[in-house]
């Protein structure tokens, strides 16, 4: 595995887009595309978050589990560190830029269960990505999860505009709808740049 | 004891919730990213399914039965250590006993983790009720997860594919209608299954935007 950093960027961006081809965050997708501000916070925060926690396992994974032999508990570590790095983020941010914890503070403790993060540490291990190659992977994801996330809060802003949406489909059924035609759309990007 | 008379009792009754009207992926909401990813082969849907309700039935059992212990400001990272503790089990389960399996499924498996539906049933549930109404739901709601996976393979499996566990049972002559056993087609089967479901249990329908 020798991919440029920053094919890998592109490429979870755009071609292999963690929300639209992994089906990864779908949850806090489906509940945070309502309102376009709402959307872009949060993919801010995500993105933000993911370049502190990428890494950040990366190192723990690599320096700490795989030399004491315990790759077996990756998953409960993982986990621990995403919780406690969120809230170290979260406490460092408000204390040191409260301008930006009041733009978007209020996302943060959000994160954890968003499942973008823990499965990019995840993925990461299965691809046995290096240093760099981890840490363009992680913040390209958080673009891309912002990117899916902000594009579908503008489409259902404006679905008022076209008229009645089946009684039963309202709600998350037409997000669903519309996530499928973009993640149509996004096809068009691939053989952009190629990986695997 | 008279049958008819188990329907109003209240293990009953939250069992059957969570099996059908409060359908965890319907209703709720949770555990969507894995109901899409995995659904494309019944195998795969399957195997995940079985993980998914041996996880939730036995966390949901455990956070019971230490709920008057967990202090409260600490209960998400005691529902995450006990989630995750399980999910290694039925990782190692599936790379010693189904390598193919658990090599398809990849990180999907660890990302039971942060599946919303345990960390949901555990926190609005186990965390209030006995354990034997605890056990109760989680089996409810993660069964209702399991067959909502099985659904949605059954039908991305024959169109997608042509097969069904892995056995042709499409004429030959059809061509495999590729793009619903990739992520755009669950996108819009997902939609389908979300419309008939809430049509068929008779749901509220959501306001307008």
């Amino acid at each position: 595995m020798t991919l440029n950093p920053l094919i890998i960027l592109v490429a979870a961006v755009f071609t292999h887009n963690i929300a639209l081809t992994y089906l990864i965050g779908i949850c806090p997708m489906l509940a945070m595309s309502r309102r376009v501000g709402t959307a872009a916070g949060m993919g801010v925060a995500v993105t933000f978050v993911l370049a502190i926690i990428g890494p950040l396992n990366w190192v723990i994974y690599r320096l700490l589990l795989v030399p004491t032999h315990s790759e077996v508990m990756s998953f409960l570590v993982f986990i621990i560190v995403i919780a406690s790095a969120v809230q170290l983020v979260e406490m460092l941010v408000s204390r040191f830029f409260p301008a930006l914890h009041s733009s978007f503070g209020v996302f943060l403790p959000l994160i954890t269960v968003n499942c973008a993060v823990l499965a990019v540490s995840l993925f990461v291990v299965l691809r046995e990505y290096s240093l760099w190659q981890t840490v363009a992977f992680s913040i390209g994801t958080g673009i891309g999860w912002g990117l899916a996330t902000t594009i579908i809060a503008g489409i259902r802003e404006r679905l008022v505009l076209i008229g009645d949406v089946p009684a039963d489909l309202r709600g998350a059924g037409i997000t669903m709808v519309i996530a499928g035609i973009l993640a149509l759309a996004f096809i068009g990007f691939s053989g952009m740049v190629a990986i695997q | 004891m008279n049958l008819r008379r188990i329907a109003y009792t209240r293990p009953w009754r939250t069992f059957i919730a969570g099996f059908f009207k409060e359908n965890a992926v319907a209703y709720q909401l949770l555990g969507l990213c894995s109901v899409l990813a995995v659904s494309n082969r019944m195998e795969n849907a399957i195997a995940m399914g079985l993980g998914v309700v041996f996880v939730m039935t036995v966390s949901s059992v455990l956070i019971s039965l230490l709920r008057n212990w967990i202090p409260s400001q600490y209960r998400l990272i005691t529902y995450m250590i006990v989630t995750s503790t399980f999910v290694i089990i039925v990782d190692l389960f599936l790379k010693a006993n189904f390598p193919l399996i658990s090599s398809q499924l990849g990180p999907y498996v660890g990302l039971i983790i942060t599946n919303c539906i345990v960390m949901g049933r555990q926190e609005a549930f186990a965390n209030k009720n006995g354990t034997w109404l605890s056990l109760l739901d989680g089996l409810g709601s993660s069964l209702s997860y399991l067959y909502t996976l099985v659904i949605l393979a059954f039908f991305r499996e024959i169109l997608g594919f042509g097969t069904l566990m892995g056995v042709r049972v499409m004429p030959e002559s059809f061509p495999p209608w590729v793009v619903i056993s990739m992520a755009q087609g669950a996108w819009f089967l997902l939609a389908i299954y979300y419309w008939v479901f809430r049509r068929v249990a008779k749901l509220k329908p959501v306001e307008q935007e």
